[in-house]
């Protein structure tokens, strides 16, 4: 490098930001190129709405029908949302209203580390505590028949696993709020629940519906620690204590096989196909609607 | 010249942890009159205003002694509807700060907390409450629009609406002008003039000839401290203290 | 009615008290259950040896492999991507400083990548593998990785970099230096703690993440050998001991995952204790 002068080390370095810029640019369409030419192979054979919703899987006799992982993941999404989202959210309000300082100084390491735990040991943490609380306790306290590995148990699991990422987002969100706006609130005579409830939320909307669309996001797409507990069976479940199947535990426990059955490898990269469109969708529309709707 | 005195601060001390942020203030705030607070950057000016409008509950590392008399009643003191306290006295801050609502709402808000219901009561004093704040005729067919798209000496113009929507008998406004163009400053100087006949306006300025303009009475502060208070022919035309004759000679800032 | 409203602000009060005790107190149930099940079975020999024959019945052995192999993987994933990471950050932040419109569209590309779940990004690099007739290796789990860990690296480099006032890049061309001197001089060495931060944080990602790896990277028992040939790594080490019906397999995934949590903490701990020491040198505006 010495050996170059001033000048020419400076185009070396501009041409290498240069490429490495247009990598990363075109990321996101070199994947859905990639998948999309590997599935191409299904989708010239079946109609994109036989294989969204068919409810038979049986790769070896040709049929592909990923609608109950697609329901499967929906459900246990969902589920993971509806105790995440107001967890976080009474969370977050809590320590950047209703508390001192030291509060938010310990749930920022609290936060880190619950962000830094590998999925694989959230999956072992739900078959170690979820899986057998449901089984044991759960299921016959509200007498229903259930093993453990469930909707239930992927979506609790889920939950946990993204409430570091939600609640991260939805404190900046209240943090950026300025003092100035809740002082106006007080000083018309409201009281700290009412100015939470009438100007703070109001203001923070559109960033608490992004950061849950975006926590959306990431859990449809989250394998390791679901496939562990939900049970793995291509069934649709009739109730949240059933087991279940979802796209990516589809594409991770399969991928050993695809190769020997025809169109299975196809099949596989349409679920990732079907995923990275779900991920890209969802993180388009919220950054759209931050955008869009921050009116006041 | 006695006055009819509407706020009495009895040894005011405000401390942050060690570092004490107001020592010993002793001011008396005459009755419909605009008061003019004084004095440099970091004095305590705001500070002071936030006491007495118990603001300072926002902040929990804020330590507030002594006692705030307003019509012989030691707001310091009260446990009890602090919330009806803060209706006594509109707040105007140093840049103005909607809420986000829309126009209207925003003092149909203030109104709601007052305890008013009826919307055609409602209806009438939001538009008594724009008038007085010499905003109306910019803002009559944009009512439903979200405050933020004023300009910013309107929004200004609306925040001093929303506080006096709560039917204070006192106004606070902290520097109300510093964000604002002449245009609108004037303004707003010209609504305080006529307000106060009114209300007990307590007003933190650093714009000399705006307190010339329309104080009745000065405190000047300096470092946590009253230097000197007094009316503004007293202060502004012969000043007792050494500090505040160099403030006003423009040697410090 | 006023009572009512008493009661509603108690009742949300208490509801908030009790998320966030929720979550602390779930941070801890699995910190103890992942300390409590994994300090009874870890042994030195786990952490020192390969896995024997009939490991995965029982018999003795570790699983230094997947250790040896998720460090070096992560290695060198996370060095790749701070080859292209860097570059980009700067140029966003030097070069195309003047053009929001610009910095904004990428921002946002690299926050959409950074939501793409990483098992696309394995389907990818499988594909791809096959495409280029690559069998499962190393290089492959360490390109997957890096695609992976890319957007985590440049969005935290970014983050950092941006902070940075424009008047220090106005400082440095008005002593005759050109922009990629500014970038990677004045730039990087201004940041070192965030840059080292983003470093450790993506270092973290590499390691942990097992979905990306799965197709790529293999399984092997023996130690890392050579970038095409296949590589253990802890997250799949922890899944396939845990698939086993034997106890004491079980056992040893639980201490697996306890070893795997350790280095991830260490790491990130180490990177706050870093990011503090650097703090000093840092020109404060
Ligand atoms: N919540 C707080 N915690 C700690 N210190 C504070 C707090 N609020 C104010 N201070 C300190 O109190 C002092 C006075 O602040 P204040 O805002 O009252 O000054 P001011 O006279 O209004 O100044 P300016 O003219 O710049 O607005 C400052 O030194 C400030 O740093
Ligand atoms: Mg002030």
């Amino acid at each position: 490098m010495y050996l170059l002068n001033r000048v020419q080390r400076h185009r070396v370095n501009s041409t290498w930001m240069v490429i490495s810029l247009a990598l990363v640019a075109f990321l996101p369409f070199l994947l859905f190129i990639g998948l999309y030419l590997k599935s191409a192979m299904l989708l010239r054979d079946y109609s994109l709405f036989d294989l969204v919703f068919s409810k038979i899987w049986k790769p070896s006799s040709g049929q592909f029908g990923f609608y109950p992982f697609i329901v499967g993941s929906v459900w246990v999404t969902m589920l993971a949302m509806i105790i995440t989202a107001p967890v976080c959210l009474l969370t977050a309000i809590y320590v950047t209203q209703y508390t001192r300082k030291f509060v938010l100084r310990i749930m920022h390491p609290a936060i880190d580390i619950l962000a830094g735990i590998p999925s694989v040991v959230y999956g072992l943490w739900g078959i170690l505590v979820i899986v057998p609380f449901i089984s044991r306790y759960l299921g016959p306290w509200l007498e229903v028949k259930t093993m453990g590995y469930s909707i239930l148990a992927a979506a609790f699991v889920l939950s946990i696993m993204i409430i570091p990422f939600v609640l991260n987002i939805l404190i900046e969100i209240f943090k950026a709020i300025p003092v100035e706006l809740k002082e106006a609130t007080w000083s018309l005579g409201a009281t700290e629940w009412q100015t939470i409830k009438h100007v703070l939320l109001r203001k923070a909307l559109p960033g608490i519906i992004a950061a849950f669309g975006f926590g959306l996001a990431r859990a449809f797409g989250e394998t390791m620690a679901v496939l562990m507990v939900v049970g793995n069976v291509v069934k649709l479940p009739k109730s949240v204590f059933d087991p279940g199947y979802t796209l990516p535990a589809l594409i991770a426990n399969n991928y050993g096989e695809m190769l020997s059955i025809p169109k299975y490898d196809s099949a596989l990269m349409f679920a990732a196909l079907l995923l990275l469109v779900v991920s890209l969708f969802f993180n388009l529309v919220m950054h759209f609607f931050i955008v869009k709707f921050n009116k006041y | 010249m006695e006055h009819e005195t509407k706020i009495e601060i009895r040894d005011l001390n405000v401390f942050a942890g060690k570092n004490q942020i107001l020592k010993n203030i002793n001011i008396d705030i005459p009755k419909n009159k605009i008061t003019v607070i004084l004095g440099p950057s970091g004095c305590g000016k705001t500070t002071l205003l936030k006491c007495m409008n118990r603001l300072t509950d926002l902040y929990p590392e804020l330590k507030v002694s002594g006692r705030i008399m307003i019509d012989n009643n030691n707001i310091l003191a009260a446990k009890e509807d602090i919330y009806k306290l803060r209706q006594q006295m509109g707040l105007l801050s140093q840049r103005p700060y909607p809420l986000p609502m829309t126009i209207y709402n925003n003092i149909a808000y203030a109104l709601k907390l007052r305890g008013i219901k009826k919307r055609r009561e409602i209806h009438k004093l939001v538009l008594h409450y724009l008038q007085q704040a010499n905003l109306w005729d910019e803002v009559r067919d944009r009512m439903r629009e979200p405050a933020v798209r004023l300009s910013i000496g309107q929004q200004q113009r609306l925040c001093l609406a929303r506080g006096l929507a709560v039917n204070p008998e006192i106004i606070l406004a902290d520097e109300p002008t510093s964000a604002l163009d002449p245009i609108s400053s004037q303004f707003i100087e010209e609504t305080f003039s006529k307000l106060k006949n009114d209300y007990t306006i307590v007003l933190v300025t650093h714009i000399l000839r705006q307190a010339k303009r329309i104080a009745n009475h000065v405190v000047f502060m300096y470092l946590g401290e009253v230097i000197e208070q007094g009316s503004v022919e007293e202060v502004f035309g012969n000043p007792k203290m050494e500090k505040t004759k160099l403030y006003l000679g423009g040697t410090f800032n | 009615m006023k009572l009512a409203r008493k009661i509603e602000e108690k009742f949300f009060k208490a509801l908030m008290f009790l998320s966030t005790v929720f979550i602390l107190i779930i941070l801890a149930i699995i910190i103890y259950s992942i300390f409590e099940k994994g300090l009874k079975s870890i042994s030195w020999e786990m952490i020192t040896q390969i896995p024997q024959g009939g490991y995965y019945y029982g018999k003795g052995g570790g699983i230094l492999n997947a250790i040896l192999g998720s460090l070096t993987l992560a290695f060198g994933a996370t060095a790749l991507a701070f080859i292209i990471g860097l570059p980009v950050a700067l140029y966003l932040n030097v070069f195309l400083v003047r053009h929001k419109k610009v910095i904004t569209i990428i921002r946002f590309l690299l926050d959409l990548i950074w939501g793409i779940p990483s098992i696309v990004y394995g389907a990818f690099g499988f594909s791809l593998m096959i495409l280029l007739g690559l069998q499962t290796s190393l290089l492959a789990g360490i390109l997957t990785v890096t695609l992976f860990i890319l957007p985590i690296m440049i969005r935290s480099m970014d983050e950092i970099l941006s902070t940075v006032p424009i008047g220090l890049q106005e400082a440095s061309y008005s002593l005759g230096s050109n922009k990629s001197e500014t970038a990677f001089k004045i730039m990087t060495r201004q940041t070192v703690s965030g840059i080292i931060t983003a470093i450790l944080l993506s270092f973290g990602r590499a390691i942990g993440d097992a979905a990306s790896v799965l197709f790529t990277a293999g399984y092997t028992d023996h130690l890392p050998n050579g970038l095409l040939e296949p590589v253990a790594t802890l997250p799949l080490s922890i899944f396939f001991q845990l698939s086993s019906p034997v106890a004491e397999v079980q056992n040893r995934a639980y201490a697996s995952a306890l070893v795997l949590t350790l280095i991830i903490l260490l790491v990130s701990l180490f990177s706050r204790g870093l990011g503090k020491r650097y703090h000093k040198t840092k020109i404060n505006f």
